[in-house]
């Protein structure tokens, strides 16, 4: 009986308990985002450390495919706005900001410090002086090479220092001597071509200039443009044949199995290639070489971003996550298990990941600035007509002419000066 | 008979011929043919740079890998979510419609004909803006429904072209026949003329089915997530991540194509008889 | 039946004046669900697309659920005029149209090739016909793999007859003729089924009489056989061209337009404009949608025009 009675009790207490766990009603944030699933593991982990740091409130993630993720934002937004979307600083976020659907949270950056702990991207978060993201990743682009290909080319590896321009178009005739490109990319998504563009251009004219350009500042047919192209010109021939009919993971395929020597890429590659049968053993790092002596080096790193909209119905405790986001603790967890760099000056990296290690001194001692990318720091429909400038360029050096007046038409339409 | 019958010719042309035409098929569907091998090749035969030799096993696994490892199934399940009910809409729709322009000489019948007609033609582009936006506005972006709402509206021009054409073939005295008996016109539709329409139904049923399901442009435009794109749209986001899988790829297109293939080959007669329509007179 | 005789007998004139009105009515409501369906969406949103054409709107409305768009007359169509883009598109449909008319000459050889009665052709047919049946998702990833660099069929075959690859997506002077290739297969397909058809019905007696007085081969076919397949030349024209200007999915699928812009065509470029990546230009969308409709109407017209003459001789 007694027995009885307590099992009872006890059920009862279950049952008020859950009920009135229930009727406490958590406060709710709605996040949508368009996660990979690794990352989308490390932001599940991210949320639930924010959930136990504050139980009463309830975040629902909603995970999008990344290319249904940029038609369904411009929707939700007007239609079903939730509290969080994620979406890229710079250029990217302008259009959403202009038709109000984006919050501004100068707020959060300034109470919690951010202009000094993510210092690095505040001009990118930044629109008409007030802030509109909140940064908490990026990853450093730069050369990956394969040292398989040197020793069969029988070329010297590079050493920590990098090599010369000059030495590197030297490298490329032994290369293709070797019947190994020199460089490889797949052009069918046209933005590997502006990462080649954007290093040369940084290099031969520096951080100023590039963004100049994509802000269609700076004339296609002036000398500085002119001389860019001219070095693009000279890595042309190395280039992997048939770019424009493969996808980047194709020509990746062609840099594991040593068909290629260098890939200019962002540090997410790193995983395709040792998915390829790489490892750190054979697997290199450079930064890309000097060009123009004297210019201080930039690099491009384009970072992610979460915003507050402004249809959120809880924009309270989405602050609160927000700002949670931005700590250096929170984002050197998310890092960690993605494989990439936080934003947050006070956070760590795993000093064991080489690559990581590299892009994070690459990027602290980029003394020029840090670029977010051609088709983020540009304009969408400026960015898409340059890629095609970009890409027929490299299949077609002989429209130079073409191709500039072409460019310029466009800027001359798009910026009316 | 056009061209002379090859019985009629020297057995030596006989022979030719006969050799002619698997030797024509063969290379006409060749690459179909490449595509359903390499949906079954294993992949290491791929990553060795074995395309076209012999495949080192037969790998249903791809099939497996597809169905367990991906959305597909999901997605076939979505694109019957938007055909069945087209189908049905269209018909329902274009039956009534025909039934009203081939029956009844009003003065407007050849303007909306003609208006049907000319709609079914139009480009799918001059559409796309406002009937995107208009789903989106009516909550019903990315359903089975916004996109079958649409599909049903469109096919609608094509189905009322045939069903009319067809009931003007019927028997009109049989019509005449009903009114002069006081049949109210609701019912001539309904037990008179409905009845004879089962060709009909039948052979647009086929055709819508295999339009709407090799549908992609609207599927693209009204759609977005695994919850309601169709096969083809899905096929294409797959697409973009199985780069450089071509087993994956192929095994995916052969399943694709698979149900309009076997409605095809069930229903040749009447698939053929709807395509055909106004090719003879 | 009794009842309704009674009804008749006790008051003719209103019964008969209610079925002439129910013969009045009657069409309308057996058109309304349709009619109604198909001015919603087809109708009316041609409309919009015209008046969007007008606009400058990048597809948001804000917070209130304003429209955003601004008024901007025929600034669209004059920057049409001067965007090189739009000249490929348009070149390209150019090409598109009159490469596919080759889908006729090929689909009535191959209908003259199968129009016999050996055993098997049934199947024959059918398999001849099978590309058309699957959906142009599928065709596209067919031919993209037939291409394919290094690997794919074709690009073997150049290999070994010239000593040099040729990877035809790649190269922008080819890619439209490769793909309008992938296009042209489920093409002749179909008008290969529509000829058949049409064979089929050819009057037997002329034939025989034609091959009495000599007539074969080539002048059989042009002066005999030809006229009596015009129903079928012409339906053949219609969709053919009809699927030169729909050619969306193929470019979509295989090359997305590229390499740099080189085998977009209208209907795609309109898609990326308004929808695609570089978008948010709804009525610069509208305004090439509005072209590409124009050109349709030419030939929309020619068949309504036929149509009419055939409905009045009637």
């Amino acid at each position: 009986m007694v027995h009885k009675k307590a099992g009872a009790l006890a059920l009862a207490a279950a049952l008020m308990l859950s009920t009135s766990a229930f009727a406490q009603d958590k406060r709710v944030v709605t996040w949508n985002a368009d996660y990979d699933p690794i990352p989308l593991a490390a932001t599940e982990a991210l949320i639930a450390d924010f959930e136990a740091a504050n139980p009463e409130i309830d975040v629902q993630l909603t995970n999008f495919d990344h290319e249904g993720y940029k038609n369904a934002i411009r929707n939700f937004l007007t239609a079903d706005p939730p509290d969080l979307a994620n979406w890229y600083a710079a250029n990217r976020m302008r259009p959403f900001v202009e038709a109000g659907l984006f919050a501004d949270i100068s707020d959060v950056w300034a109470n919690n410090g951010l202009t000094e702990s993510l210092a690095s991207s505040v001009l990118s978060s930044t629109i008409d002086g007030k802030q509109y993201a909140i940064p908490y990743t990026y990853y450093q682009w730069g050369i990956y090479y394969n040292r398989d290909a040197y020793a069969a080319a029988g070329v010297t590896p590079p050493g920590p220092e990098g090599v010369s321009w000059a030495d590197f178009l030297a490298n490329c005739e032994k290369f293709k001597a070797a019947g190994i490109d020199c460089v490889t990319t797949g052009s069918v998504a046209k933005w590997p071509v502006a990462g080649i563009f954007d290093y040369l251009s940084l290099r031969t004219n520096g951080y100023q200039f590039h963004a100049d350009l994509a802000g269609g500042k700076i004339s296609w047919t002036s000398p500085e443009a002119r001389a860019v192209f001219a070095e693009f010109g000279k890595l042309q021939p190395f280039v992997t044949e048939n770019h424009a009919a493969i996808d980047w993971q194709d020509a990746a395929a062609i840099f594991t199995q040593g068909k290629a020597a260098h890939y200019v890429m962002g540090n997410f590659a790193v995983g395709v290639f040792k998915e390829g049968g790489m490892t750190n053993d054979n697997l290199g790092f450079m930064v890309f070489p000097e060009i123009t002596p004297g210019i201080a080096r930039a690099e491009e790193a384009p970072t992610d971003t979460v915003h507050l909209t402004s249809g959120a119905q809880n924009p309270d405790d989405a602050k609160l996550l927000l700002a949670y986001i931005a700590s250096a603790e929170a984002q050197t967890k998310w890092n960690a298990a993605v494989g990439q760099l936080p934003t947050n000056s006070g956070s760590t990296v795993d000093a064991a990941d080489p690559f990581l290690s590299a892009g994070f001194a690459s990027l602290s001692s980029a003394t020029g600035g840090i670029a977010q990318f051609w088709d983020r720091d540009a304009d969408a429909e400026y960015a898409s007509l340059g890629m095609d400038g970009f890409q027929q360029f490299l299949v077609q050096p002989e429209e130079l002419e073409a191709i500039l007046e072409r460019l310029e038409q466009a800027r001359l339409r798009l910026f009316p000066q | 008979m056009f061209p002379r019958p090859i019985q009629q010719s020297s057995t030596g042309a006989q022979w030719l011929y006969s050799i002619a035409l698997p030797v024509a098929l063969l290379l006409w569907l060749f690459p179909l043919l490449g595509v359903a091998l390499t949906s079954l090749r294993p992949a290491s035969d791929l990553a060795q740079g074995n395309y076209f030799g012999m495949p080192s096993g037969i790998a249903w696994e791809n099939y497996i890998y597809i169905f367990t490892e991906t959305p597909i199934g999901q997605y076939m399940v979505n694109s019957l979510w938007v055909t069945i009910p087209t189908v049905i809409g269209a018909v329902s729709l274009s039956l009534m419609t025909g039934f009203a322009l081939a029956v009844y000489g009003f003065r407007a019948n050849i303007l909306v004909f003609f208006m049907f007609v000319a709609g079914n033609f139009v480009p799918f582009q001059i559409l796309m803006v406002p009937v995107r936006d208009m789903t989106l506005q009516l909550g019903m972006y990315d359903t089975w429904y916004g996109l079958a709402l649409f599909h049903i509206a469109f096919q609608t021009g094509f189905c009322t072209l045939f069903m009319r054409n067809f009931i003007k073939a019927l028997p009109f005295e049989l019509i005449e026949a009903a009114r002069v008996e006081g049949v109210t016109e609701w019912r001539i539709f309904w037990y008179i003329v409905l009845p004879l329409m089962r060709p009909a139904i039948a052979a647009l049923s086929v055709l819508v089915f295999t339009f709407i399901w090799n549908d992609f442009f609207w599927a693209t435009v009204l759609t977005q997530g695994v919850d309601s794109q169709p096969i083809t749209a899905g096929l294409s986001s797959l697409n973009g991540q199985w780069i450089a899988q071509w087993h994956l790829v192929s095994a995916g297109s052969i399943l694709a194509a698979l149900p309009p293939v076997a409605m095809f080959f069930l229903m040749q007669k009447h698939f053929i008889a709807g395509l055909t329509l106004g090719a003879v007179k | 039946m009794a009842n309704a005789t009674d009804t008749v007998a006790a008051a003719p004139m209103p019964r008969a004046a209610s079925r002439w009105n129910q013969r009045k009515l009657a069409p309308w409501l057996f058109l309304a669900p349709g009619l109604f369906m198909f001015a919603v969406y087809v109708l009316w949103p041609i409309v919009q697309s015209i008046s969007l054409s007008f606009y400058d709107w990048n597809g948001l409305y804000n917070r209130d659920g304003e429209f955003t768009g601004r008024f901007i007359g025929l600034q669209n169509y004059r920057e049409l005029g001067t965007d090189p883009a739009f000249e490929v598109s348009l070149w390209n449909n150019l090409k598109w149209l009159v490469l596919y008319m080759l889908a006729l000459p090929i689909g009535l050889f191959l209908s003259i090739f199968l129009n016999q009665t050996v055993r098997g052709i049934r199947l024959y047919k059918s398999l001849f016909f099978f590309p058309f049946v699957i959906s142009q998702v599928v065709v596209g990833l067919i031919f993209a793999w037939f291409y394919a660099p290094n690997f794919g069929l074709f690009y073997l075959l150049t290999e070994w007859i010239t000593g040099d690859g040729t990877a035809i997506l790649a190269d922008p002077d080819l890619v439209t003729y490769g793909i309008i290739a992938a296009g042209l297969w489920p093409q002749i397909a179909y008008v290969m089924i529509l000829y058949l058809t049409g064979l089929n019905n050819v009057a037997p007696d002329q034939i025989e009489a034609a091959r009495l007085d000599g007539a074969k081969g080539w002048k059989m076919l042009w002066y005999v056989v030809l006229p009596q397949l015009r129903p079928a030349t012409f339906i053949a024209v219609i969709v053919t061209v009809i699927g030169a200007l729909r050619s969306f999915d193929l470019v979509s699928i295989m090359t997305s337009g590229g390499p740099f812009g080189s085998s977009r065509v209208l209907s795609f470029y309109m898609y990326e404009m308004a929808l695609g990546e570089i978008g948010l230009r709804m009525g610069y969308g509208a305004a090439i949608a509005v072209v590409l409709f124009a050109i349709m109407m030419i030939f929309i017209s020619g068949f309504i025009w036929k149509m009419w003459r055939d409905e009045t001789q009637r």
